[in-house]
């Protein structure tokens, strides 16, 4: 006789004992250190921070250890960690236009004040299988570039458009409390900060998806890229007791900025609009889609018609964390054989009253 | 998105902005988030990683405010995690929500869900319900699909378990919190207990309209008219109501609620129930209550008044009748056997002596 299954907990058990196995894979391959993952794989690393809304390379690099890879898992391992933190303040806004940059490219302009810097970039690599790699060998040491004579003054594009009114004006800094979608459950129509923070939080690939629906004419914008800079910005906080900034550290960040076109409204001369993206470490594709997004995003306040996915804030900060998706997808693995039951019943019920009619059909017809 | 638009977050702009923590009571009007005025932040309620400077802390466990009344105060057994996890002010901010939303029954109260360590839509919303009224002296039972083994009933019974040191059953009658997924125990619940459902879309009008800011509205409104043409509609294309789970009910002549996934053979239950019914949908940032003994009516209309799925069989290790049956297939032949969903109404019943044909139908 069949009885109901016991023994979930020994098999619970079971399963995450393979998993720590399975994890680790062939013991005679050493094993990967947080360092290594840390220093070689630091795009994926990067990205794990970003999503998870945590700076930190070396609990990213252990959640990516310990997620097996796995970008969505390290992400909620690292989300899992971070919400139990304590809040002790805000920091003292970032300056990225005092980033000491690694790369910063304009594709508006040919040559700029602080000039055109490449950096550590794939953008022109042929992607063709370098074998090499796979033998383990010195690489030849990175060049030294020239010194310029303005590369301590890389002011911002946006600024310099800015200074001829051909580009809306940043929002002032009214110094108003910036909301915080992890403690206080979102209310639409969210303002852009919050909608930025959930950008930014937002799935590389899901916001990529959206920004490209943009360009392919689903909210079209526009846009080009004014800038995107890599570098590392200091963060200063500012204790109660002290009442000045002091410097916590560094962190890398990336930030795009896209220009985007705006015919103009009775109110406002036509001029450029923005589109704002920023990252940690180097996650230029989710800067140049998140800047595209929140280009998109603004259609409202620039009064052009709602037309789009990518211009619906509802659909974007609803659909964009990449836990609640994969939650919410995945769950459908979790037992659903109650609710099964009532379905089976009433297609059975249906199927039956179906089959009732047509015999009853097929006897008329006969009778005819 | 005016620019005037202004957020209760202790965060705050601008190079010359003043204070850091901005007492500001929430523009929005409800819901819960982060408390203006509320004691500074605790420290990390668990383990971390070890300290990385010579200054750093790595915290113990936090205080046991949870309880009540009685509560005794021992330590919690595993050291290093606030009781039941969630820090105290988390908790607050969840009992508020709690408490509003047993207020205005059936309501969807909006609280700041926290990302909790196990996914969305394994139960987040009732995990965190259960951390928040949790106290020492409770006895849990964690039931999926109305069985105690179920994997995630499993897991979730062993994460309060391990958290909080509470003692947990598989016994409906010696439990006084119960977390469920998808089933209402057979067991008639009393007074004193709580049961917390799992609930994965808290809006029963979501798959009508998908627009938050839409549904807000058409609750305020009392506007279900939406609702009944659909119901309207399956009556028209079968002959009767084809919504089996999720059926939506209406609850103390007010606010019409998702019951969560249960089905609706559940529905009855809900109605003058004496235990406290809380519903946490943790993705979609939702609490909502049913107070004991308050109204809960299942839609219908008075040509076609509401009816629950009847089996032709009884459970066939048990023997036990109108109770809800699970399907169980034995070979590939197609053999299937009717057994009870509730594992402890069926093993009590064993236990008594009362037995089923044991009989594959």
């Amino acid at each position: 006789m069949y009885v109901a299954v016991k023994g979930g907990e020994a098999a619970i058990d079971n399963a995450h004992r393979l998993l720590a196995e399975v994890r680790r894979g062939d013991p005679a391959v050493p094993e990967l250190s947080v360092a290594q993952i840390r220093a070689q794989m630091a795009l994926l690393v990067d990205r794990v921070m970003t999503e998870g809304s945590l700076y930190d390379p070396d609990l990213a690099a252990l959640a990516l250890k310990q997620a097996r890879g796995d970008v969505v898992e390290a992400v909620f391992l690292v989300r899992a960690f971070r919400t139990t933190l304590p809040r002790f303040g805000a920091s003292v806004p970032v300056d990225t236009g005092a980033m000491a940059v690694e790369r910063r490219i304009s594709a508006t302009f040919k040559d700029l004040p602080g000039g055109q810097v490449l950096g550590p970039t794939f953008d022109y690599t042929h992607r063709l299988i370098d074998f090499t790699l796979a033998a383990e060998g010195d690489i030849e040491p990175a060049a030294e570039a020239e010194p310029r004579v303005d590369a301590a003054l890389c002011p911002r594009v946006t600024d310099m458009l800015a200074q001829d009114g051909l580009i809306e004006a940043s929002p002032p800094d009214e110094g108003a409390p910036v909301g915080d979608l992890t403690r206080e459950p979102v209310d639409y129509p969210a303002d852009r900060a919050l909608r930025l923070q959930a950008l930014a939080r937002g799935d590389e690939g899901f916001v990529l998806g959206l920004a490209y629906s943009t360009q392919r004419g689903y909210g079209r914008t526009h846009p080009f890229v004014g800038e995107i800079r890599v570098g590392e910005v200091a963060v200063e906080f500012v204790p109660e007791e002290l009442g000045f900034a002091v410097p916590l550290g560094r962190v890398q960040l990336t930030e795009c900025q896209m220009v985007n076109q705006f015919k103009g409204s009775g109110a406002a001369p036509p001029q450029f609009t923005r589109g704002y993206g920023l990252s940690f470490g180097q996650s230029e594709r989710k800067a140049m889609a998140m800047a595209l997004v929140d280009r998109a995003l603004r259609a409202e306040e620039l009064g052009e018609p709602v037309t789009s996915p990518a211009q619906d804030q509802e659909f974007v900060l609803a659909h964009c964390d990449s836990l609640q998706a994969t939650g919410f997808v995945e769950h459908l693995k979790l037992p659903h054989y109650v609710d099964f039951q009532a379905e089976l019943e009433l297609v059975r019920r249906l199927r039956t009253e179906f089959e009732r009619k047509s015999e009853t059909v097929e006897m008329q017809e006969a009778a005819e | 998105m005016s620019a005037t638009h202004t957020f209760p977050s202790p965060r705050t702009r601008g190079e010359d902005r003043g204070d850091l923590v901005v007492d500001a009571v929430s523009p929005q009007g409800e819901g819960e988030g982060n408390c203006p005025g509320e004691t500074p932040p605790s420290p990390p309620p668990h383990l971390r990683l070890p300290p990385r400077f010579a200054d750093d802390e790595v915290v113990e466990t936090l205080s046991p405010q949870a309880g009540r009344g009685d509560a005794e105060r021992t330590a919690a057994p595993q050291s290093g995690y606030n009781f039941a996890y969630l820090d105290e002010g988390t908790k607050r901010m969840i009992r508020r929500a709690i408490l509003k939303g047993i207020a205005v029954p059936g309501y969807q109260v909006p609280f700041a869900s926290r990302e909790m360590p196990m996914p969305y839509g394994w139960g987040t919303g009732g995990v965190q319900v259960t951390a928040a009224i949790l106290g020492r002296s409770d006895v849990l039972k964690v039931i999926d699909q109305g069985a105690d083994d179920t994997t995630n009933a499993v897991s979730i019974r062993r994460f309060f378990a391990k958290t909080s040191g509470v003692a947990t059953t598989t016994r409906t009658t010696e439990a006084t919190v119960i977390q469920t997924r998808h089933r209402i125990p057979e067991t008639p619940l009393t007074e004193g207990q709580t049961l917390v459902y799992q609930v994965p879309i808290p809006e029963p009008l979501r798959y009508l309209e998908p627009r938050e800011t839409e549904t807000r509205q058409l609750h305020a409104l009392a506007e279900y008219g939406a609702m009944h043409v659909k119901l309207y509609e399956d009556i028209s294309r079968h002959g009767h109501i084809a919504t089996t789970y999720a059926y939506p009910v209406e609850v103390a002549g007010r606010y019409v609620m998702d019951p969560s996934p249960t089905p609706k053979f559940d529905n009855p239950k809900m109605d003058d129930c004496p235990a406290l019914q809380l519903f946490g949908a943790g993705r979609e940032r939702r609490i909502y209550a049913v107070p004991p003994y308050t109204r809960v009516r299942s839609l219908d209309f008075e040509d076609h008044p509401f009816r629950v799925q009847h089996f032709d069989h009884p459970c066939a290790l048990c023997g036990a009748e109108g109770v809800y049956l699970d399907e169980m297939l034995l070979d590939d032949a197609g053999r299937r056997m009717f057994v009870c969903s509730d594992t402890d109404h069926c093993e009590g019943r064993r236990a008594d002596g009362h037995l089923g044909t044991g009989d594959a139908i």
